[in-house]
């Protein structure tokens, strides 16, 4: 056996390393059989323990592999044979590499807090276990999703995200709305599985190896310019998967129905961590990516374009959660804006900025639904807890609820000195620099419309008076310390998360970008990604810099004009939405478009297949046939007697006469 | 001792079903218990296969050869390789759960439900150990009488519209075969005649069967095969008869019944007729894949869960035709083993729409709605059983999908592209069942205390889903059964088409 680097280093000292994925699982398997009847307190407790010691073990990896010379951080375990045929052979198997390492800690430090927040969120909820099981699974899945050493093992991850993702967005099931945007979600993402599915068979089919280290190794040193065409098929057919998890354009369209699942839902999987997972897989597959000029610009535009989009239709939404649905779908556009541009590190950077501020808000617009719940209940009305256009003024009754979610809205917003606005001017100037001008301009006015929204969010939840009712109004109060505890947490860390990110032209070290350089450094060196070494001049890049401000200011400045006023001026909530308005409310009836040119279409057709072709066509043929045979068999009644028994008889029968038939042409 | 494993499996049952009809048929829990006693000790007996078979062995085991009718060259000859093993052993796993899951819905005729089930099952492990082609053609007949009855008896209003149509449907087939049968036994079985296959597999790579004769020989166990599968167009019979036959007859149909259809193909079909292969792949890659896409479609629109699971089995069995005619390593053996997977999670899942039709005597998706609240176990379970056959990760139908997908790339992606919308398909037509059957407010006052899953319908389908899971986390010892018979499979197909230029 030739020693590869990779056999060097898999040694028995890295086994626990399954314990990451496999602590969560055992919280799964106790709270299913074991814990039935445990108190609520128990089970919460409980598997959120098995996350932190997830999120522990993890801390230790990072540093382990911190500990050894930068060329040896890649960690292959192999821990059982999964699937071996022919020359396919797939291993239950880790890696473990700077890239895999930053997404196992956000993984499970933000599924750690956000499993504690559920604690008092769920709290009363008859399917508080399930809950608890479900979030479990969750992180079970996702860190084989970002663990996994080969294609295979990942898309175990990525199809069992997709699957927790159903059944939390489901959650409530009675409701028959939030069944139906479960079942959405999954559906959609198997439109995307299928590219990625077909992807990853290519890749086989080509290089006769899923693993990462090897196949990528392979074609490093394999590469010749013939290949680029397949390369190209095999990534755009794998980011037709990346659209998919990750909600970009045309496959977008599960996100914001996925807010129907609890909150906590929203802020792990729907914001921190599943829905990045294309990115991390774009990230993780950066070498095919890179050779494929091609796919790279499709990315980055599909990306950017994604980013205006969705932002544009977040300036015209009422529901709190579907405006954060939108806002993410915009920031995953930067994520795959960065990737695409081949700043493979600043759109991880953004992946990890984006996990804190982002859950910060949902768990902080989840902290404002609890209390608007509350007062709507106490008072007996029946608003809708998330429509904005019945909050205003929260900022004096929930203060703690109001400064995080202030904070993670700077963050998001892009002003300097808070986390967001490092990995994001990141990326702009990153497309900038790659000759990307179009994309930039795209991408910057994207980050004014950002502010913008964002601003009008928090002007109307927090500034102004209460527009729910006096009854209500005197029952809002804060949500318990589990909650606020981790909302304060969760803004400290939109504020400093930024300051691993800090560009070499603020005077920073961009530690993210370094540490990742091991899993890019093949690529680095590809022509198409010759910027990287050129030389630009700091004051295009100041400049750049304080463009971006200083449009991001103008959003703000825009929202505060029209939603930070006085009730009786905040005539647009009332006022039917006109013109452009009208379509953004209406999310460009890109819904109603997919229904009417896809759905209805097939469904039409199985219909025709299934009475007509089917039950007339075949059946009728077979049928007329058979009516044919009963005509005949009336002249021969009697061998006709309609009993059962007979037809066994005349078979026997006529086994006997073959035999004899046998025996008699010898 | 060994020598006799195969018989013994065969004839405990069939002894069995003799021994019921010697019962009075007023002790109806002996007649019960009985059975599922002698299919239990019949798996336990099947047993010694899984634990005896030998991995490097390439040929065939447990081999019992005698001649039965030496003048015609009959032998009683039974075998197993790595695509008949499984298929035994799925066989005796399906039939206790059958028997139990009957328990306490088939009432009456007790007595010759039994002898037909244990006939029954005699006959399929029959078919699947004989190597003798007469011998073969015997079990495959005496399968149909049984299962016609089952049907006929024991099923839905519709009964005797569904068996005729089974009936008549698979008797033209085997018709065909018989005479395809008849055919290579006098022209090209060698001298002297006989029925032995292992023989006439030898004999015609000696001296390949001309190029024409081997087209319509071909064709001939092709069809009887296509309808068993069923591939499309063949396939109308097959929601009816589902849909009308009782719970366990539907568990064998889809789980053991189907399999004969696609293990003929490999056993017979492919080896005797390897230019004909050839000469029909196409074909037979453009029917299974249409039947992938068509049966999905099909089940999508469908109002009955039974018939939209009997139309997801036509589109399942697409993959496995597909997978089979890839001539390559992963798809052959990913087709042996989604054989395998597609009865274990099409069998759960027939068993479980048993379960709430026992409960409100209907299938129809709208007379349902919100059972999630009142039967949270069986809801479980059913989404399980419904993800395995999504083809899940860590369930078992992945594996297969993901091995028949792979080899199917390998000789063209185009074909995996259009097979693969049939994962995404799936997605849509069970999801969208269990969303209707399962999630909502509850509609109908009469699922407002529907009780959940009793100790024997858990016991019946508990070992299933054990083994899903099984097989979607640790497949390899199923895959190195399969895997020594796909070599030898591959081997001698490339040293057949190499060896002989016999092409018009």
């Amino acid at each position: 056996m030739k020693l590869t680097p990779d056999l060097l280093h898999s040694t028995h000292d890295w086994n626990w390393l399954i314990l990451i994925p496999l602590l969560p699982l055992f919280g799964v398997v106790l709270n299913t059989f074991i814990f039935r009847k445990a108190p609520e307190k128990f089970i919460g407790w409980f598997s959120s323990s098995t996350v932190l010691i997830s999120f522990i073990l993890s801390v230790l990896a990072f540093f382990q592999l911190k500990s050894l010379p930068i060329q040896n951080r890649s960690i292959d375990v192999t821990f059982l044979t999964w699937i071996q045929v022919g020359n396919l052979s797939i291993d239950w198997a880790v890696l473990l590499d700077p890239l895999s390492v930053v997404m196992m800690l956000i993984v499970t430090g933000v599924g750690g807090v956000i499993h504690i927040y559920s604690i008092g969120y769920m709290h009363g909820d008859p399917g508080f276990r399930k809950f608890f099981i479900f979030l479990n699974l969750f992180i079970f899945f996702m860190l084989w999703l970002v663990m996994g050493n080969s294609y295979p093992i990942l898309f175990i991850g990525w199809e069992g995200v997709g699957l927790c993702s159903y059944l939390l967005i489901g959650f409530w099931y009675k409701d028959m709305a939030k069944a139906s945007a479960g079942k959405k979600a999954f559906i959609v993402n198997r439109i995307g599985d299928w590219g990625f599915l077909l992807g990853m068979i290519l890749l086989f089919v080509n290089f006769e190896t899923l693993k990462f280290t090897e196949l990528f190794s392979k074609v490093n040193t394999t590469y010749t310019p013939e290949i680029t065409p397949t390369l190209t098929l095999i990534t755009l057919l794998l980011f037709v998967g990346a659209t998919g998890k990750s909600a970009q354009i045309p496959l977008y369209i599960w996100l914001p129905d996925a807010m129907a699942g609890p909150t906590p839902v929203s802020a792990l999987i729907h914001a921190a961590t599943m829905v990045t997972a294309g990115v991390y897989m774009v990230a993780r597959s950066n070498l095919l990516f890179s050779l494929s000029p091609i796919s790279m610009e499709v990315v980055a535009t599909i990306g950017a374009l994604t980013a205006l989009f969705a932002a544009t239709i977040g300036v015209r939404q009422w529901d709190i959660k579907k405006i954060l649905a939108y806002s993410t779908v915009s920031q995953l556009g930067f994520m795959f804006l960065g990737v695409g541009v081949g700043a493979y590190e600043t759109g991880i950077a953004h992946v990890m900025t984006h996990a804190f501020f982002k859950a910060c808000l949902f768990l902080g617009s989840g902290a404002v639904i609890h209390s608007m719940e509350h007062a709507f209940h106490k008072a007996h009305v029946h608003y809708d807890p998330q429509d904005i256009r019945y909050m205003g003024g929260l900022r004096s009754k929930i203060p703690i609820t109001y400064w995080t979610f202030l904070i993670a809205t700077i963050a998001i917003a892009g002003i300097p000195g808070f986390s967001g606005f490092f990995s994001k001017d990141e990326i702009l100037w990153k497309t900038f620099a790659s000759g990307h001008i179009f994309l930039w301009v795209v991408a910057t006015i994207t980050a004014g419309i950002t502010a913008f929204y964002m601003f009008r969010l928090v002007y109307l939840t927090f500034f102004g008076n209460f527009r729910g009712g006096v009854e209500s109004e005197g029952h809002i109060q804060e949500v318990t310390p589990y909650m606020t505890f981790i909302l304060i947490l969760l803004a400290v860390l939109s504020v400093i998360g930024g300051y691993l990110a800090v560009p070499h032209a603020l005077g920073g070290h961009f530690l993210i970008g370094e540490w990742l350089q091991p899993v890019l450094q093949d690529s680095r060196k590809l022509p198409s990604l010759a910027y990287y070494q050129e030389h630009h001049s700091l004051m295009l890049e100041f400049g750049l810099m304080g463009l971006s401000v200083i449009i991001a200011i103008l959003g703000i400045y825009l929202a505060s004009k029209y939603f930070n006023q006085k009730p009786q001026e905040l005539t647009v909530l009332t006022q039917k939405p006109k013109g452009i308005m009208k379509i953004l409310e209406n999310k460009y009836w890109i819904d109603e478009l997919y229904e009417f040119t896809i759905v209805q279409p097939i469904y039409k057709f199985s219909i025709f297949a299934w009475k007509v072709f089917d039950a007339t066509g075949i059946d009728g043929f077979i049928n007329s046939i058979g009516s044919l045979v009963v005509k005949i068999g009336e002249h021969l009644r009697k061998l006709q007697t309609g009993y059962l028994s007979n037809y066994a008889l005349l078979m026997s029968i006529g086994i006997l006469f073959t035999i004899a038939w046998l025996v008699f042409g010898k | 001792m060994a020598h006799f494993t195969l018989t013994s499996i065969i004839f405990l049952p069939l002894l069995g079903s003799f021994i019921i009809l010697l019962i009075p048929r007023k002790f109806e829990d002996t007649l019960r218990g009985l059975s599922l006693l002698l299919s239990t000790i019949t798996f336990g007996l099947s047993l010694s296969l899984w634990f005896g078979f030998d991995k490097s062995n390439t040929l065939f085991q447990f081999i019992e050869r005698y001649s039965w009718i030496s003048e015609l060259g009959i032998y009683y000859y039974l075998g197993v390789d790595g695509f008949s093993v499984l298929l035994v052993l799925l066989t005796t796993f399906l039939t206790p759960i059958c028997i139990l899951i009957s328990w306490d819905t088939i009432t009456h005729k007790i007595k010759e439900y039994y002898f037909s089930f244990l006939f029954l099952e005699a006959a399929m492990v029959g078919v699947f150990v004989a190597l003798d082609v007469f011998l073969f053609y015997v079990f495959w007949e005496a399968i149909l009488i049984p299962m016609y009855f089952l049907i006929g008896i024991w099923g839905g209003k519709n009964r005797l519209y569904a068996s005729i149509k089974f009936f008549l449907y698979t008797l033209v087939g085997s018709l065909l075969m018989l005479i395809g049968i008849l055919y290579l036994y006098f022209q090209h079985s060698g001298t002297p005649l006989t029925f032995d296959l292992v023989t006439i597999i030898q004999n015609v790579s000696n001296t390949p069967i001309p190029y024409k004769n081997q087209i319509w020989l071909f064709l001939a166990f092709a069809i009887a095969f296509a309808i068993k599968v069923p591939l499309f167009p063949f396939h109308t019979w097959l929601p009816d008869a589902h849909t009308e036959a009782p719970t366990a007859g539907s568990i064998i149909l889809a789980g053991v019944l189907l399999k004969m259809g696609t293990y003929g193909f490999l056993r017979f079909a492919m080896p005797l007729f390897p230019f004909a292969v050839d000469f029909f792949t196409p074909l037979l890659i453009l029917l299974s894949i249409i039947g992938i896409i068509y049966g999905a479609l099909v089940a999508m629109v469908q109002t009955d869960v039974k018939r939209l699971v009997a139309y997801s089995s036509v589109s399942h069995l697409g993959f496995v035709v597909l997978g089979m005619f890839m001539l390559n390593h992963q798809g052959v053996t990913g087709s042996v083993l989604q054989m395998i997977n597609h009865g274990l999670s099409t069998g759960a899942l027939f068993l479980l729409v048993g379960v709430i039709y026992d409960r409100r005597h209907t299938r129809e998706i709208n007379a349902f709605g919100g059972i999630a609240a009142t039967m949270p176990v069986y809801t479980t379970i059913f989404l399980i059983v419904t993800l395995s056959s999504i083809g899940l990760p860590m369930l078992n139908g992945f594996v297969g999908e993901f091995l028949i997908l792979l080899g199917t790339a390998k000789n063209n992606w185009v074909w995996t592209a259009w097979a693969a919308t049939g994962i995404i398909l799936s997605a849509v037509y069970l999801l969208w069942m269990v969303q209707r059957v399962f999630f909502g407010p509850i509609v109908h006052e009469e699922n407002q205390n529907l009780t959940d899953m009793n100790w024997k319908e858990l016991a019946a389908v508990i070992p299933i889903l054990i083994v899903i899971i099984w097989i979607g986390i640790y497949p390899s010892p199923f895959l190195e059964m399969i895997e020594t018979t796909t070599d030898t499979f591959l081997k001698s197909r490339s040293i057949l088409t190499i060896s002989s230029v016999q092409f018009p």
